[in-house]
């Protein structure tokens, strides 16, 4: 499989503050790849660089096979671009913004845009100063998906979409996905990237911390279980990869790592399992413990 | 009723004051500096009473000093030298400042939203309004003050000092009024500006056209201007403090319009109201985008000095005329060349003023770029197919062929109208094209510095408007005040050639320099990173 973008050992420096430290990113093609990171971890600084807005101290990116410094014009013919924070000119309508982004990228599908205009419930003929937080972002959305490209840069597109939009937005980009083009979406709320990821990477403090598909980072992940026993826990505070143990006569609860799962529950089951409740491991979960590290 | 209303006013005049403590004291020392060393510069100059009094006929009877200064009332003493020379443009500085600083603690803060997280807090309707209100006003009048005490520090007369002094606040006063009235009519803080300096700079050519031909021209058109009524308080000569009354009710009745319009919209809204546009565009490249963010600024400028040219134009035979009906002027009028000199010379030094107006147009163009790049604007555009180069051309020509455009509207006005005037259209429209088009290269190289800027140190882009300022000062002041003549050099206008002495050297050369700043904030550009 190709890489749609690759990115190693990328620093970027703004004065004293070290923006990137480091970072590896890989993105392969026809792939949905979740950019996860807290606010200021360096997301939007990648993507910019990525986009030749900003230069790399050091460090080489690649997108789509060419230089994003050097060959801007040519890459930008092929991607399209979604800001996290969309400002509209104030004099400019909805509809007059897309038309120019898609005209500037070489044009746009004109029955996209209609269906993605209905489907974000967007009233293009309004100014740009009179749209709300939500609806200017969604401008920016119509704009960047119904144009014909292979790879969309997304950086937090859904901050100030209410649920709705946001299931709307989720089944755009699975059709983005149909299609065959590149995704990389940044973002930090989990659920999203859970729902439309193929892959992960996640980013602390501009360095990239960890990078698979879920499954693999599943490994990483704890199962919290609480089961009522027959008789009393027996071994299971001994046992490896099991973590913050309660027990109170015949109820236990505690976690264990995805990996060592077998072994507590066959301890368990040597006691006699009455009722047994697990919760799968999450990513919210995985995220907090790469920050609590942090902290 | 109105208590409630105004609950909150000194918390926002405090936020104000801490907003501004770089920028009100930077006004202050200017506007109050500029006037002790006025005082100073002219003392030198003219110690005795002969050369006053020779310094007045002159003054008066040189049409391009009536225009851009008045007439001079009083040659007795110090103080009627200094109200001559500086009255006007003390005027027409603490318009801007005054301008600047109610525009930016109203209509700015409510297209920012800040307004609504205010307003949301125990803050009462009319309080943002009333704390801009008195922060400008309140600034206009310690300016005053100072500058009175400035010139009795100076040894002159306390009600002379006093009459300059208030002459000058009410301007401020006048033009806080304004600002906050225009800052009900748009929602956007920069329409606002542009409809108050539209006003300033209209009625500042309404004084400057009456004035320019003494009493053979339409002197009456002095009392419809804010600056115009500075003048007719003839501060140091008669001290007539009833003028003052007119700025004062101007302020007042503005004050209470615009207090009465807040209470009938609401925040985030202007009178001026949006209306929904077409669902689709045309614009596809970036120069589309550029003409539709630019042109209404380009047609405001062209008709504006369309405008202005022609008033000039319309009274440029008036300045003959007065040099012919007073024969006591006869010996000087002689020794400067006779009265068609005297035309020559005023519309060389109208032609120049334009090219500097003409300046701030070109500016404001090339600042565009920075402006859309700071409000994340240019970041979308950028990640298309389109170039930095690109981008940066399709502002930039609007300063440098835009500013074609407004010269030549400048000059249009001046050549339609003298040429009418004298039946000789043939031959005035083209020169006056010409004289008002060979400031273009000065004004290029203005625009220059700024795209340096721009391109190489994008934090300091504001320091342009100060290029623009203190070109205009050391252009408009410098050879009065005896400045060194390589501090007058640095001025590009300096080396403009007057009118009608045309030649192409100093031309090609401003053209040149112009050029290479273009070059370096081009590649400046190229090479920097996004603001973000």
């Amino acid at each position: 499989m190709t890489s749609a973008i690759s990115v190693s050992g990328l620093v970027k420096t703004f004065g004293p503050t070290r923006a990137l430290d480091d970072l590896d990113l890989n993105v392969q093609t026809g792939e949905v790849h979740g950019f996860l990171g807290p606010n200021g971890a360096g997301k939007s600084t990648t993507i910019r660089i990525l986009l030749g807005l900003l230069r790399a101290d050091s460090g080489t990116a690649r997108l789509l096979g060419g230089d994003p410094w050097k060959d801007t014009a040519a890459l930008h013919r092929r991607l399209a671009y979604v800001p996290g924070d969309v400002n509209l000119w104030p004099n400019l309508t909805g509809g007059e913004v897309i038309d120019l982004l898609g005209r500037l990228r070489g044009g746009l599908r004109k029955q996209r845009r209609e269906e993605l205009l209905e489907r974000f419930e967007l009233d293009p003929r309004k100014k740009g100063r009179t749209y709300s937080k939500g609806n200017r972002q969604k401008v920016a959305l119509v704009a960047a998906l119904s144009s014909d490209v292979e790879l969309l840069i997304l950086d937090e597109p859904t901050s100030g979409l209410d649920p709705l939009m946001e299931a709307v937005f989720q089944d755009c980009i699975n059709d983005e996905r149909e299609r065959g083009r590149t995704v990389l979406l940044s973002s930090h709320i989990l659920a999203e990237v859970e729902a439309l990821c193929d892959r992960v990477s996640i980013i602390r403090n501009g360095h990239c911390v960890e990078t698979g598909t879920l499954a693999d980072l599943r490994h990483l992940t704890r199962t919290s279980i609480s089961a009522e026993l027959a008789g009393p826990p027996n071994g299971l505070a001994n046992l490896d990869g099991v973590h913050d143990l309660v027990a109170e006569g015949n109820r236990v609860k505690f976690e264990v790592d995805s990996d060592k799962l077998d072994l507590a529950l066959k301890q368990l089951v040597s006691s006699g399992v009455r009722t047994l409740t697990s919760q799968p491991p999450t990513l919210e979960e995985l995220f907090l413990r790469h920050y609590e590290d942090a902290k | 009723m109105i208590g409630t209303a105004l609950i909150g006013t000194g918390h926002l005049v405090r936020l104000a004051l801490r907003r501004d403590r770089i920028l009100l004291p930077i006004w202050i020392l200017f506007l109050v500096g500029i006037t002790y060393s006025t005082t100073t510069a002219l003392e030198e100059l003219y110690k005795t009473p002969e050369s006053r009094a020779l310094l007045g006929v002159t003054a008066n009877a040189n049409s391009a000093f009536l225009a851009m200064l008045g007439p001079l009332h009083d040659t007795s003493s110090l103080g009627g030298l200094v109200a001559w020379r500086w009255g006007v443009f003390s005027g027409l500085f603490i318009a801007i400042m005054a301008m600047l600083v109610v525009t930016r603690h109203t209509r700015a803060e409510e297209e920012a939203g800040r307004t609504e997280l205010i307003s949301a807090t125990v803050v009462g309707r009319h309080a943002p309004l009333a704390a801009a209100v008195i922060v400008a006003g309140g600034t206009s009048l310690l300016i005053g003050v100072l500058q009175a005490l400035a010139l009795i520090g100076k040894d002159l007369d306390a009600t002379g000092a006093f009459a300059f002094g208030l002459s000058t606040a009410s301007v401020g006063l006048v033009f806080t009024g304004v600002s906050a009235f225009t800052a009900q009519l748009s929602e956007n803080s920069r329409v606002s500006n542009a409809i108050a300096g539209g006003f300033l700079g209209v009625t500042y050519l309404f004084r400057a056209a009456g004035d320019a031909a003494g009493e053979s021209g339409p002197q009456w058109l002095t009392w419809f201007s804010p600056i115009g009524w500075t003048e007719h308080v003839r501060s140091f000569g008669d001290d007539r403090f009833w003028v003052l009354g007119i700025s004062l009710a101007a302020f007042v009745l503005l004050v209470g319009v615009s207090a009465y319009v807040v209470t009938r919209r609401d925040v985030g809204l202007g009178l001026l109201a949006t209306r929904l546009g077409p669902a689709g565009g045309t614009i596809g490249t970036p120069f589309g985008l550029a003409w539709r963010l630019q042109k209404g600024s380009l047609i405001g400028w062209s008709l504006a000095l369309l405008v202005v040219g022609t008033i000039y134009g319309s009274v440029a035979q008036a300045v003959g005329q007065m040099v012919q009906d007073n024969p006591a002027l006869g010996q000087i009028v002689q020794q400067i060349g006779g009265a068609d000199a005297m035309v020559d010379a005023f519309f060389a030094t109208i032609t120049q003023m334009l090219g500097l107006i003409t300046s701030i147009y070109l500016v404001q163009a090339v600042l565009r770029l920075r402006s859309e790049e700071t409000s994340f604007r240019a970041e979308p555009l950028l990640a298309t197919p389109v170039s930095r180069w690109g981008w940066v051309a399709s502002h930039a020509v609007f300063a440098l062929a835009g500013g074609a455009v407004v010269l030549a509207s400048a000059g249009l006005g001046l050549g339609l109208v003298h040429g009418l005037r004298t039946d000789d259209l043939g031959t005035v429209l083209p020169q006056m094209l010409g004289a008002a088009l060979v400031q273009l290269p000065a004004a290029w190289v203005i625009a220059g510095v700024a795209l340096a800027l721009f391109g190489l140190f994008p934090q300091f882009t504001g320091v342009s408007w100060a290029v623009v300022s203190v070109s205009l000062v050391i252009t408009l002041l410098g050879p009065a005040l005896q400045l060194d003549q390589w501090i007058i050099d640095v001025a590009p206008f300096t080396h403009v050639p007057k009118y009608p002495d045309i030649v192409a050297g100093p031309l090609l050369w401003l053209t040149g320099v112009a050029a290479v700043l273009l070059a370096a904030g081009f590649a400046g550009f190229r090479r920097r990173d996004l603001t973000t």
